[in-house]
């Protein structure tokens, strides 16, 4: 079964998500499609298999023209996709989640659903219960439940998005070794959609890497890895000055933390932040910076090690007392988590004075409101409610939100979706408060951004951190190849540094845990 | 961009009169198919509630716990929570309030304020059960709210029934008659206690006032609206959702022990007298902003004193009345959904139609 | 005797409980898809007195019923539309709903309150009922408490053991994914409301019927209230719902007979009455508490999972949720 897009475009509002892309993919190979968060690789995807409908552009299926109007109908044609989070029913049995949906009789064949799993299960050597409730299941168990489900309706091209998030090592070797056994041994299509080199280079014979929503590359594996970091990040950008830090007291210290979660666990994993620095930490989406964030602002526990704020014990306090140390958290979800809608810009300032009267005076919130709305140029009005503000307003007022002599300061990707001169704006003010010994850390997927403001990096992957890396000594390319979690450590690597000069980099990867400078 | 756009003509007319319209012509409907004159039932309603000074007087009367317990509403629904236990909020007021006049011997004002103090008291604290119930023992507020009222109920009784019980034997028209300093004194011959009124509508300024302008309301506002985003912010989300509950409670506490003072200068099994349900129906309405609660409350009262005149004229029954309420409030929030689903619509056409205007947002 | 004694109490919960059974089935059914119907009280109520209306009108009790059961699905069809398709608090609507309904009621009845009327024939089993014990306490009874008992079985198998069934589950616990599958996510939510509401109206024929003949201002008062507690107290599962049902009647039971006894008679009636309810509100509290989850933990796996699945039941996980395709 051939499938082929052509000029496929999918827009949602502003945002031009799939720019003309053209892709085929042929029976019996896996093709990896390579990208960025945020490339267009979870929207293509979705179009192919019904979940959207591309706004133009063609699908075919062995030559012959489709349009999908629901996952359903892609299924019946034979094309399936398996989720990141895969769409199962948590409360239910694993017999139930690959029954519902199965067959057109009134009482579903559970026999038949029985042998299928034992069947299937021992082709591809997955052990699942029929009778165990898929909440319990690991992530790596509910994709392989989502894959039977798939084979078992007759899908012959099956996408799989970001599949090894999450999964244990054996659990992997397992699923790569069944999908080369669908490609090579029964023909099936499998589509790779991944941002991990390692893994795309073990599995795919055909990779397209997709970057700002176009297609910027196609090539057959084996590849230089080195030109697919190229195609998925583009070259660095003009390199800056490696400015003077002065180290001040430590601010920040952690050690030996861990932080468990349902699908990642940030082990054993250690930093100490000086004030006025400037932490940058670059990874994926879901490899456990954000965890390892909020657990530094006290919004996460730690199961084990300890957190010290200007020496400070704080390792199981609760928030408020994070807060009175003096940390902000400013979250990248503006809506869901920062700002309030329904409430009015003065409102905001009036609920983020902590310290403000019981009775509040409202002309004076209004004249504070206002001047803070000048000094952060927003456009909107004091009166103007945070929902009718635009996406770098809305960032521009939760940064105004904040107070003045603060000796944390961490933000969750505090320029997506801003263009360049607000996003260089937001940094003068950030930098500015520097000057009061405020330490910054923040998450960034820009990879510019990050080499240009941040003092010391830290990549995560896979709930690993690295050591930290000061950034005038290390590249956008060293970057690239630590977020796609290349492993294995390379001991030299030529590169370019921020100041132009070609050098050997020495890299000494993954070795989180303990403080180092 | 502007924040609300001021309150237009067409705005007042959809949000207000169509939904009265449609309801009426529910209730329309409804004596018609029951074979009498809906304007003769309209007009006798009306009649019923103002076509005297002892009428009035009653309407007044009756506005009275139904402010109390609306502006209380307010306050619990502000802060995101549905507070169904104000029955028993009231009956823990009058309670205490009665506790109070059964058992101690004050001069008329003290006693007077013993027992409005006391009734705040009884129903905060009824009211913070409900709030721990729901912050600690994770029992949804509903459930928790109603179980809560069906003790009060049996407390009630059974104090009735045996502390309390009067001198010749306990029967269902309550206890003893309050000693007079506990009686609030009533307006003339007339059924309505000033007193009382002037309670209601200082509440009503107080409630508003620190809805808008304290920091405690104002958090209750954020939290009502987005809970995560105002703990993150540094608000004590669970404390002030107790605070809530307890000022309900209070309100609702002032109001039971108004009814036993003013009303019926004694304590009833049925003291609560679903006043409690009606004020959920009035917050509902009002979209819980306290100004405008004392005038859905004389809508309220009106038709519930009303509507007795219909057995009595038209061998209808009262119930009318309250068709009346509840068709108005289900009409209010139905013409609000239609009109969010056709902006939806417009909003969705336009999104489609136009061209992109910012270079910023997220892939998805 | 002691035996008919306990046989004739025993008999006259299950005949006493068919309502309560009927309303909180109807509600599971709808919730399971992922509808909260709260106008139960109100609801019931106005169906109560709707099947009497007819019943005395028509002299005919099965039209009666056919009138309830349409009232009960016109209601629950309310509460859907407002929140499926307008995306209102199903809360909300249920509640000002219940109210609308009850008062509804009662001023429509008015014409018919005390009168006699027709009732549903007392049907005995042929055989069945001669057996001793188990005979006259399930089956002798009338045909409302066969048709509860069968509803309750026959939801018990279509939920668990069909495909329309597993699709009504995939909806309520996660609408995404039943629209992945092909489900029509709102069309399943608007006809088992409805058919729920359908189950309710019965419940309310039932009781002006056949348990608390006639029609009386607040005749059916509070057991919208108790259905919908029952309701989760079962953990959305027929059979507990069933269980919890009956345990409801004989809580009630249980009440009169003290009632009867000298050592409580200065305990008012009203207390009675009102005990069962608050009781059943507050095992919920037992059920759902984070103490019991403790006490759990500290069992061996195996027992602790089969009590477990027994005492508590979560809810579907969408109950309330609006679902928007996209």
């Amino acid at each position: 079964m051939k499938v082929e897009l052509v000029g496929i475009h999918k827009s949602f509002g502003p945002v031009h998500a799939n720019r003309g892309i053209t892709l085929t993919l042929e029976p019996g190979t896996i093709h990896g499609l390579l990208g960025e968060n945020g490339a267009g690789k979870t929207t293509l995807m979705k179009c192919l298999s019904g979940y959207q409908t591309p706004d133009s552009g063609t699908i075919a299926v062995d030559g012959e023209r489709v349009s999908f109007s629901s996952p359903d109908e892609a299924i019946r044609r034979g094309i399936g996709m398996l989720h990141q989070d895969p769409l199962d029913f948590p409360q239910m049995r694993v017999l139930d989640n690959l029954m519902l949906g199965q067959g057109q009789r009134l009482r579903p064949d559970w026999r038949w659903g029985r042998q299928m799993l034992k069947e299937l299960g021992a082709r591809f050597q997955f052990d699942l219960d029929p009778d165990a409730e898929v909440a319990k299941l690991t992530v790596g168990e509910r994709q392989q439940l989502e894959i039977l489900r798939l084979l078992a309706l007759g899908v012959k091209t099956i996408i799989l998005d970001e599949p090894t998030t999450g999964i244990s090592a054996p659990q992997k070797v397992r699923l790569f070794e069944t999908l080369r056994q669908l490609a090579a041994d029964e023909g099936y299509a499998i589509v790779f959609v991944s941002h991990k080199l390692e893994d795309v280079e073990q599995l795919c014979q055909r990779v397209t890497v997709l970057r700002q929503g176009a297609v910027t590359g196609e090539v057959e594996m084996p590849c230089s890895l080195d030109y697919l970091v190229e195609l998925m990040f583009g070259r660095g950008l003009p390199t800056i000055e490696c400015p003077l830090v002065e180290p001040g007291a430590a601010v920040l210290d952690l050690d030996g933390v861990t932080i468990p979660s349902y699908r990642l666990t940030v082990a054993d994993v250690g930093i100490q932040v000086r004030a006025g620095e400037v932490i940058g930490l670059a990874g994926l989406e879901g490899s456990g910076q954000r965890l390892f964030l909020r657990a530094c602002a006290g919004l996460e526990r730690v199961s084990s090690g300890c957190i010290r704020i200007d020496s400070r014990e704080m390792t199981a306090a609760p928030y408020r007392r994070f807060l009175e140390a003096g940390i902000a958290y400013v979250p990248a979800s503006r809506m869901e988590e920062g700002l309030v809608p329904g409430l009015n810009l003065t409102e905001h300032f009036a609920l983020a004075d902590r310290q403000g009267p019981f009775f509040v005076d409202w002309s004076a919130s209004r004249r504070q409101a206002e001047a803070r709305i000048r000094e952060y140029n927003i456009v909107g009005e004091p009166a103007t409610f945070v929902e009718s503000l635009s996406g770098g307003n809305q960032q521009r007022a939760l940064l105004a939100l904040l107070r003045s002599g603060l000796r944390l300061l961490f933000l969750e990707h505090p320029t997506r979706g801003l263009d360049v001169d607000s996003a260089n704006w937001i940094w003068q003010q950030l930098l500015a408060r520097r000057e009061e010994g405020t330490a910054i850390l923040f998450i960034s997927a820009d990879l510019d951004e990050l080499l240009e403001r941040a003092d010391r990096i830290v990549v995560f992957s896979g709930g690993a951190m690295s050591a930290p890396l000061a950034a005038c000594d290390t590249s956008v390319e060293e970057l690239g190849y630590l977020i796609a979690g290349k492993a294995e450590a390379r001991e030299t690597r030529a590169g370019e540094t921020r100041d132009g000069k070609a050098r050997d980099v020495v890299v000494d990867v993954w070795n989180p845990g303990h403080p180092q400078n | 961009m502007e924040s609300r756009a001021p309150a237009k003509l067409t705005n007042i007319l959809l949000g207000l009169v169509a939904p009265l319209v449609l309801a009426l012509a529910f209730t329309t409907l409804i004596l018609v198919a029951v074979g009498a004159s809906p304007w003769e039932a309209y007009w006798n309603i009306l009649l019923g509630a103002f076509e005297s000074p002892e009428k009035i007087a009653d309407v007044l009367a009756a506005c009275v716990p139904l402010t109390l317990c609306g502006v209380g509403m307010c306050i619990t629904f502000t802060a995101g929570q549905w507070n169904v236990g104000v029955e028993g909020q009231i009956i823990l007021g009058a309670i205490f309030a009665t506790w109070v006049a059964l058992n101690l011997d004050l001069p008329q004002a003290s006693m007077l304020a013993a027992m409005l103090l006391a009734g705040m008291l009884g129903g905060a604290l009824w009211g913070a059960l409900a709030g721990l119930l729901k912050a600690f023992g994770r029992v949804h507020e509903i459930f928790g709210g109603l179980g809560l009222n069906y003790v009060a109920q049996s407390l009630s009784i059974w104090l009735i029934f045996n502390p309390w019980k009067p001198a010749d034997g306990a029967t269902m028209s309550g206890t003893d008659p309050f000693p007079d300093a506990a009686w609030m004194p009533k307006l003339a011959h007339l059924r309505v206690a000033p007193l009382a009124v002037i309670i209601a509508l200082v509440a009503v300024g107080v409630v508003a006032f620190l809805l808008r302008g304290t920091r405690w309301g104002l958090e209750l506002k954020a939290m009502g609206k987005n809970f995560r985003s105002a703990s993150l912010i540094g608000v004590p989300a669970t404390w002030r959702m107790l605070t809530a509950f307890a000022a309900c409670g209070a309100l609702a506490g002032l109001a039971g022990a108004i009814r036993c003072s003013a009303r019926y200068g004694r304590m009833i099994p049925d003291i609560s007298g679903g006043q409690g349900y009606l004020a959920l129906l009035l917050a509902l309405l009002v979209a819980y902003r306290p100004l405008w609660v004392p005038f859905v409350a004389l809508f309220f009262a009106a038709v519930g004193v009303g509507s007795p005149r219909l057995e009595l004229n038209m061998h209808l029954d009262s119930a009318l009345g309250g068709v009346i309420r509840a068709a108005v409030v289900l009409a209010v929030m139905m013409v609000g959904g239609w009109r969010a689903l056709f902006a939806r619509r417009r909003g969705q056409k336009a999104l489609a139609a136009g061209p992109p205007t910012a270079t910023e947002g997220e892939v998805a | 005797m002691e035996t008919s004694f306990l046989v004739q109490t025993l008999a006259s919960v299950v005949a006493s409980s068919t309502p309560v059974v009927l309303a909180s089935i109807g509600e599971t059914i709808s919730e399971k898809s992922g509808v909260t119907n709260l106008s139960l009280d109100g609801s019931i109520a106005l169906s109560a007195m709707t099947g009497f209306a007819v019943a005395f009108l028509t002299g005919s009790v099965w039209l009666g019923m056919g009138a309830a059961m349409l009232v009960g699905a016109l209601v629950a069809s309310i509460v859907a539309y407002a929140s499926i398709s307008l995306g209102l608090e199903q809360v909300a609507v249920g509640f000002v709903l219940t109210m609308l309904c009850a008062d509804l009621a009662d001023f429509l009845g008015n014409d018919f309150v005390r009168k006699p009327g027709p009732t549903m024939p007392h049907a005995p089993v042929p055989f069945l009922s001669e057996i001793p014990i188990l005979g006259p306490i399930l089956f002798n009874h009338s045909w409302v408490v066969y048709i509860s008992i069968l509803a309750v079985a026959a939801s018990w198998w279509w939920i668990y053991k069909t495909q329309p069934g597993l699709k009504l589950r995939g909806v309520g616990e996660r609408p995404e994914s039943a629209f992945a599958r092909g489900v029509d996510v709102k069309a399943v939510r608007y006809l088992y409301t409805a058919l729920g509401g359908a189950l309710v109206g019965l419940a309310g024929a039932s009781y002006s019927l056949s348990i608390k003949l006639g029609w009386s201002h607040g005749h059916t008062s509070g057991i919208g209230w108790i259905a919908l507690a029952i309701v989760i107290f079962g953990g959305w599962h027929p059979g507990r719902v069933l269980g919890g049902s009956y345990l409801f009647g004989l809580l009630k039971a249980l009440g009169s007979i003290l009632q009867r006894n000298p050592a409580f008679s200065s305990v008012p009636t009203q207390v009675f009455s009102s005990a069962p309810f608050a009781l059943m509100i507050f095992a919920l509290l037992l059920v759902h508490n984070e103490g019991v989850d403790r006490l759990l933990a500290l069992l061996p796996a195996r027992l602790g999972r089969q009590l477990d699945r027994a005492i508590r039941g979560r809810p579907p996980a969408a109950l309330g949720k609006t679902f928007t395709q996209d």
